[in-house]
């Protein structure tokens, strides 16, 4: 067991199969489902409420999803923590700034991944607030549980992902 | 019967176990990796495909039939399919850019991936920010596009929850044998460039 949790890497089909059952268990101890991009709005509210509170209350977004500490919210630092624990166990935790492959497509430099990870950081929160959900929230959960709603927006993230990954990186060797 | 019904700080809690249990299954599954995900996208290594299309699978099984036995209840999001499509490709153009989804990029910053929180959570947090500011304009019209409501592929088909869980099943399975062979076909190519590109010891 400890040396299965040691490995480097999980195969594709053990580490699906376990988020698969993750996500069954999720639904019958908590009633709920894996989930991640709400926790960004509720943040960004609690952010906002300290400068603007009058602004937030009044806000129909925030009406619906109030900024408070949740089930979810605590899920996503969660990831965090367990993302953690799995790095150190293989001795794989690694400090790094900027992504090889990213590195090799537009350089070392911080300033240029700062600038194009966070227009795409914002995209994603915005893409993903619109949809109702993120590749956790539609993919795992909605598309697992034969909602429509999963799989159209499921399409949308991987047509989107698929047409602006190739006219970056295009389809060659790094 | 019924889904069980925990409360409180325990509830609190149970969020942070899963959470720890999700971040520790996407790192060994390799899925915080930024190459991992841009290759995914460029459609050159698909092993992040099959791990999503398994996960898919196995928890439509595994929700369907706690539902069945009445263990759980299904949690449907509603389908606006203006919002479903447009903030769909809005996400798909970010999740290239950044390399990472709103999960992994968490997960990313907890394996040492600093960029995943000096871009990728600032930017979240702002973009989250920036639709809570947008929601009410689109509420009136936009929201209103292609309301479907709670709908399931069951449903629209018209036939039963269990032909469709069975043929989705098959139609993953099938994607992911398919994938498999993609895969092996990439790695081979792969090492054969590698060898061409090698110094020759002849």
């Amino acid at each position: 067991m400890i040396n299965w949790l040691r490995q480097r890497e999980w195969p594709w089909w053990q580490a699906g199969i376990l988020l698969g059952l993750l996500n069954v268990l999720s639904f019958y101890v908590s009633n709920y489902y894996l989930s991640t991009s709400t926790t960004f709005s509720r943040a960004a509210g609690m952010i906002l409420s300290l400068f603007a509170p009058g602004h937030v209350a009044a806000n129909a977004y925030y009406q619906a999803h109030k900024p408070v500490v949740d089930w979810q919210f605590m899920l996503v630092i969660g990831i965090f923590i367990g993302a953690f624990l799995a790095a150190k166990l293989s001795k794989s935790f690694q400090v790094s700034l900027v992504p090889d492959l990213f590195a090799a497509r537009f350089g070392q430099g911080t300033a240029r991944r700062w600038g194009i990870g966070l227009l795409g950081g914002v995209l994603l929160g915005f893409g993903a607030r619109m949809a109702d959900g993120c590749t956790s929230g539609h993919t795992l959960s909605g598309a697992a549980q034969l909602a429509l709603s999963g799989w159209v927006a499921t399409a949308g993230f991987f047509v989107g992902g698929i047409a602006v990954a190739l006219l970056i990186y295009g389809r060659r060797s790094y | 019967m019924g889904p069980l019904e925990i409360t409180g700080t325990a509830r609190l809690i149970l969020g942070l176990a899963t959470g720890i249990a999700f971040g520790f299954i996407l790192q060994k599954g390799q899925a915080l990796k930024f190459h991992k995900i841009i290759d995914a996208l460029r459609l050159r290594d698909f092993t992040i495909w099959k791990l999503m299309f398994t996960a898919i699978g196995v928890g439509m099984i595994g929700i369907y039939g706690l539902h069945e036995v009445g263990l759980a209840k299904l949690q449907i999001k509603p389908t606006i399919l203006s919002a479903n499509i447009l903030g769909g490709l809005i996400f798909g153009a970010g999740f290239a850019l950044l390399g990472f989804c709103p999960g992994t990029c968490v997960g990313a910053v907890g394996e040492g991936r600093l960029d995943g929180l000096y871009s990728g959570m600032v930017g979240l947090l702002i973009g989250a920010g920036l639709y809570s500011e947008v929601y009410p304009y689109l509420l009136p019209g936009f929201l209103k596009i292609g309301a479907l409501g709670k709908i399931t592929l069951p449903q629209l088909l018209g036939i039963g929850v269990w032909p469709v869980v069975i043929l989705v099943a098959h139609v993953l399975g099938a994607a992911i044998w398919f994938l498999n062979r993609i895969d092996r076909g990439l790695q081979k190519k792969e090492q054969v460039s590698q060898l061409a590109h090698s110094p020759a010891k002849a």
